[in-house]
């Protein structure tokens, strides 16, 4: 028998046949504790007021209302969490003095049922005294601007000007300089799903327990303990098997664990939240929206010499972490793909009253490629280059990996050129640039986009502290941060059956399935024959504070932490086999499912008789050795360091590659875009299930699209939230989805035991630049360039409408 | 009959499929209630476009998607619904339902299909006192052929339209506006009578109704009368219905043989109402246009007949420079507003280019 290797096969996962049979577990479907009171969320209908006071006897009159609490409860018994930056800003789980954003809880009815509860939630009367309101992030910084918070005294949560380099002499001693503005919408994630929270408090053993679909990372948790004012070892978060998406936007549930657990703690009952959609769409998360000034250096050939970045990101009306993320999440890969060593970076955190930022798929990247993707087609434009050649002339090439960024990062594995072409040779690049040649003289719109872009995976908790400045890192009582652990256990019960027990908090990805081939790889099993249990539990799981199912992490860390425990359990049954068989354990080796000699010669000890004989006989096992056959293995990066004085940090552990080509034709009459060609190539190293991979890379490409095209969570200027339903908000559905053609190259990470890396987010932090690249470059002879999103039909075709009448020519009038 | 909204999912007395009571729970994509951008009345971030004046929307509709997870787990938990308390009243018969809504004196909501009056109960938008179910009287719903005429039940599905050989044959307009209606689920549910009477200006019936100069039936307690395309729509969601009377019957002429039609549109996604519809229908004689008819969806507070654009091609004829002429006059005759998803001038130049495109496609397709 050869041993089958599971990892890279399409695996079907196990998890389908319960969720799409409706036998999924999710927060709504667990009722873990009796007798749950529900809780409605009454919400600030204002984008920004004083609070004078709140009336809540009509709601508390109502039959079957259990109670209520509101910001003057959260003032008095919880503390405001802690934020990123060093401003004074006091960000509680509802507002306690002032409401700034439409949608802020500022109170919680508690009541038998939800309907009652919500019954009630319409009777709170709350006093406000509105104030004026600002929504943009540039005029949040006018002197004249409403200020959010008097203790900051502007509008500005937190600026850094980081410089890597010599970004002064670049630009002084560049041929050209090309400048644009950006600017990128704030969109969310609409998982299925939406957070739920179920929480009791038990005034016996001092625990408060706490049942959400939180996805980490458990930094939260230290977070929200301190704010409940309980030590860590009296709060339990259980994270249910099944989370119904997130896509980042449930790291952001913590406030409402905080809230939600404060009014079990003063009404004494358990109480449940499960978030409705408007709710959601209001005030659950999103990524920021940008305002971006970028400019680049370079030589008449094309190379790059520097940069200069200067961002604006609005958080909205308090910064909530791990923001600023938004700014220095991506410090470590600010420079993609590219080798340019000058960067300057001037990065401001606003405030401003709209809803609450953190987290959303590609956190950040989305931001950082359509920026620079668009400068480097503008770059090509002004040289009159082709953006393919301006690209690879900029490379990081296959022979400079592991690659040091000037930023910190270090790429561990890759061949960006060799990825490029591929994706040039699938989308046929040369013939597509000939058919646009003849659409163009028949008067059509046709157009050609390209995105390269470093896919950063797994986190290092280490990045947030770049948005602090050095000299307050450099303070003794500082202390610093890093890391990106994740552990796993496996065991093996008496019959020789294998049990995988991790700590991560899956929302679709199918950790199950992934953990049950590697398992089976290197236990010489099949995948049925590993059990995989993946919930969450902070009192039964190991766990480190970087723990959690965000920043592409299971891909790399976890799959890491399993393939190590099963590695170490491996190297146990050996030990063991070797006593038993009384030959040096160097002699033995664990093949096919079983301990054999390495010469192949003479008996052998399967994993079920090692199983049998080590669980029913402890007197077999070797002196000095644990009985039980169960690993724990922790992996944790150790690149993962705390950033430099220089604000160089290695802001993620392993780093894939993107490389799309996009080509459209845009109807001059109605602005409608339609995507001809879509190719898409990643290398993130080993693809342990390719299934799964084409899944997240559609699933990225179609969030990133929904960005470009349809998404924003839009605000008038008086603050008032616009977007409140499906209606509004349009998220694309399988009709607006493109057909995409996937490749892959694979350069193993040299981090990692399987070589595999993270691919989560992948395409959603391409498909922004790439579709506006394709736009820009369809609508070019009109000189239209697209440097905003999303790209309605209706902005497109004001665009469209203007360029017409200010340069139309005879060819063009159809 | 009195319930909480948690009691049992009605079931429609027609054989609807039951299974889609709650086929799109989450999905209230195209469904829900089409809001202002700037008003800034009603719940937090729901912004409605029902206005304080809109005692109308007769047959506003349900889709009574009464069994969230918890229910049908069996537990009695029911987390996930949260209208307003109403009274529920499910009469069997049409005189019935007039009764009980006459006992509220335009406090009530009439419920046929659900799609958009559900989603309004449910963000507490709409509050009214009750609902009188019409998915009970199972002779609301039917299609016949009579005097030239042919006439929906009100309580007709979208879907069963869809699939009319009827329809096929003597209203191919109206079937290609069919599949313009939101999603599969949503027509399974959504009932022509619905559709019209909730007066959405930008959905499809409606702009079919006026193009094709179809009626409506509304019974009252005074008794029926037949009300034209033209006299029916007041603004947006709101009709000349009286607040007792409900709309029990569609008229549409059928399309004289060998008609040329189309319904072009234009939505930022497959299935979402229309930021512009054009339903055109022509009639030719040789190059000669025997009658044009059009009218928009998405174009003005009501659907609008663009009759000047139609007596250019009556007059001219069905050559290129008439409908050019026709699709310039088209976008003078509507006075669009601006939403979130489109500017009123782009609107106003859809209108243009969607007149175009439906003309043309209908003047291929006309034989005569």
């Amino acid at each position: 028998m050869t041993q089958t290797s599971w990892i890279g096969k399409s695996v079907k996962r196990v998890e389908d046949a319960r969720l799409l049979t409706g036998r999924g577990t999710y927060i709504d479907d667990h009722p873990p504790v009796a007798n749950a009171c529900h809780a409605a969320i009454v919400r600030s209908p204002l984008p920004h007021a004083r609070i004078r006071g709140y009336d809540l006897s009509a709601a508390l009159a109502l039959d079957g209302v259990v109670g209520a609490i509101t910001g003057e409860d959260v003032a008095r018994h919880t503390k405001p969490f802690p934020v990123g930056v060093t401003a004074p800003i006091h960000y509680y789980c509802a507002a306690t003095d002032r409401v700034r954003f439409v949608g802020e809880p500022v109170a919680v009815v508690v009541a038998r049922n939800r309907y009652i509860a919500e019954d009630a939630a319409d009777l709170v009367r709350v006093d406000y005294d509105p104030l004026p309101v600002v929504v943009d992030p540039e005029r949040a910084l006018d002197t004249a601007a409403p200020v959010l918070h008097d203790a900051v005294g502007s509008n500005l949560a937190g600026h850094r000007r980081l410089v890597y380099g010599d970004p002064d002499r670049a630009f002084r001693e560049a041929d050209v300089v090309v400048s644009e503005r950006f600017s990128f919408p704030k969109y969310g994630s609409t998982p299925i799903e939406t957070y739920g929270v179920i929480v009791r408090w038990d005034p016996l053993d001092g625990v408060c327990t706490v049942w959400s679909n939180f996805m980490g990372p458990f930094i939260m948790h230290p977070l929200t303990a301190r704010v409940l004012g309980l030590p860590e070892n009296k709060l339990r978060f259980i994270v249910p098997a099944d989370i119904g998406g997130s896509f980042g936007i449930k790291s952001s549930i913590y406030p409402y664990i905080a809230l939600i657990a404060l009014a079990a703690k003063r009404l004494g009952v358990p109480v449940k939240w499960i978030e409705d959609r408007r709710e959601h769409l209001l005030a659950s998360s999103s990524g920021t929206d940008r305002v971006a000034y970028r400019e680049v250096a370079a030589r008449k050939d094309g190379t790059i010499l520097g940069m200069r970045f200067k961002w604006l990101d609005n958080v909205g009306g308090y910064i909530r972490s791990p923001e600023p993320g938004c700014s220095f999440r991506p410090t470590g890969n600010f420079v993609g793909p590219y080798r340019f060593q000058h960067l300057e970076v001037d990065a401001s955190v606003v405030m401003t009253n709209k809803s609450l930022t953190g987290p959303n798929r590609g956190y950040a990247c989305g931001h950082l490629y359509f920026e620079t993707e668009g400068m480097m087609d503008r770059l090509a434009d002004r040289l009159g280059l082709d953006p393919v050649e301006v690209r690879r002339r900029n490379l990081v090439q296959a022979d400079q990996f592991p690659y040091r960024t000037p930023t910190g990062g270090l790429y561990d594995s890759g061949d960006y050129p060799a990825a490029f072409d591929k994706a040039l040779e699938l989308a046929r690049y040369d013939d597509l640039r000939r058919e646009q040649a003849k659409a163009r003289a028949a008067g059509r719109y046709v157009g050609i986009g390209l995105a390269l872009a470093v896919d950063p995976s797994v986190s290092n908790m280490g990045y947030v502290a770049t948005a602090l400045d050095p000299q307050f890192r450099a303070k003794p009582e500082y202390l610093p941060k890093s890391g990106a652990v994740d552990a796993a256990t496996i065991k093996i019960d008496p019959l020789g059956r294998v049990t995988a027990i991790l700590g991560t908090t899956p929302q679709g990805q199918g950790h199950q399935t992934v953990v049950s081939q590697i398992v089976a790889d290197e236990l010489g099993l099949t995948p049925p024959d590993v059990t995989v249990v993946d919930e969450m539990d902070t009192f039964t799981r190991v766990w480190s504070i970087s723990s959690g199912t965000y920043s592409s992490r299971f891909g790399s860390v976890g799959t890491s932490a399993v393939a190590l425990a099963a590695r170490k359990l491996k190297a146990k049954l050996v030990d063991y086999a070797a006593h038993l068989m009384e030959l040096p354990a160097s002699s033995l080796e664990f093949r096919d499912g079983a301990v054999r000699p390495r010469s192949g010669k003479g008996p052998s000890y399967s994993i079920k008789d090692l199983a049998g004989r080590a669980h029913w006989n402890t007197e077999s096992l070797p002196d000095g050795m644990e009985p039980a056959l169960q690993a724990t293995a922790v992996f944790g990066f150790t690149v993962a360091k705390a950033v430099d004085a220089e604000d160089r940090v290695n802001s993620s552990n392993t780093y894939g590659f993107i490389a799309e080509v996009m080509a459209v034709e845009v109807d001059p009459e109605t602005a409608a875009i339609t995507i001809l060609r879509y190719v898409t190539v990643h290398d993130a190293g080993t693809i342990i299930n390719p299934m799964i991979a084409e899944g997240q890379i559609y699933g990225g490409a179609l969030h990133g699209l929904g960005g470009a095209l349809y998404e924003e969570l839009a605000y008038d200027e008086h603050g008032q939230f616009l977007t409140g339903t499906f209606m509004d908000y349009l998220v694309p559905t399988a009709s607006e989805a493109p057909q995409i053609d996937i490749a892959h190259i694979v350069s193993p990470s040299p981090l990692t035991p399987l070589g595999s890396k993270g691919l989560g987010e992948s395409s959603s932090m391409t498909a922004p630049a790439v579709i506006a690249n394709a736009v820009s470059d369809a609508l070019a002879p009109l000189g239209i360039k697209i440097n905003e999103l999303p790209m309605t039909p209706s902005k497109l075709w004001k665009a469209i409408d203007r360029a017409q009448r200010s340069h139309a020519t005879p060819e063009r009038q159809r | 009959m009195i319930a909480r909204s948690e009691a049992t999912p009605p079931r429609s007395a027609n054989g609807d499929n039951a299974n889609n009571e709650n086929a799109n729970e989450n999905g209230r994509v195209g469904a829900t209630p089409r809001w202002n951008a700037n008003g800034a009345t009603g719940r937090v971030g729901a912004t409605p476009r029902w206005n304080a004046n809109d005692e109308n929307g007769r047959v506003g509709a349900t889709r009574f998607f009464l069994r969230p997870p918890s229910i049908q787990a069996g537990l009695k938990d029911p987390a996930t619904m949260k209208p307003p308390k109403f009274e529920y009243h499910a009469p069997k018969s049409l005189e019935e339902a007039l009764a009980a809504l006459g006992r509220y004196g335009g406090d009530a909501k009439v419920l046929a299909g659900g799609q958009s009056l559900m989603p309004l109960l449910n963000f507490r938008l709409a509050r009214p006192a009750a609902l009188v179910d019409l998915n009970r009287i199972a002779s609301l719903a039917y299609i016949r052929e009579q005097d030239g005429q042919i006439r929906f039940g009100a309580m007709t599905r979208q879907r069963t339209i869809e699939f009319s050989s009827v329809v096929a044959q003597r209203l191919p307009l109206l079937k290609e506006a069919t599949r313009w209606v939101g999603h599969l689920p949503i027509r399974t549910r959504g009932t022509i009578g619905g559709s019209i009477a909730h007066a959405d200006p930008s959905a499809e019936y409606p702009a079919v109704l006026a193009a094709l100069e179809g009626e409506v039936v509304a019974r009252g307690a005074k008794g029926e009368r037949v009300i034209r395309a033209a006299d029916l729509f007041q603004t947006y969601l709101t009709t000349t219905l009286a607040p007792d009377e409900i709309l029990t019957e569609v008229r549409l002429p059928a399309m004289p043989a060998g008609a040329g039609y189309a319904l072009e549109e234009f939505a930022r996604r497959h299935g979402d109402f229309a930021i512009i519809g054009i339903a055109a229908l022509v009639v030719r004689e040789g190059q000669r246009c025997k009658l044009a008819r059009l009218a928009t969806a998405g174009a003005g507070p009501v659907p609008v007949r663009l009759r000047a654009a139609e007596e250019i091609l009556e007059r001219e004829g069905l050559g290129d420079a008439a409908v050019e002429a026709a699709a310039r006059r088209a976008t003078e005759l509507v006075n669009p507003d601006a939403d979130i998803h489109a500017s009123a001038d782009y609107r106003r130049h859809l209108t243009g280019v969607l007149t175009k495109r439906a003309l043309t496609r209908a003047i291929g397709v006309a034989r005569g």
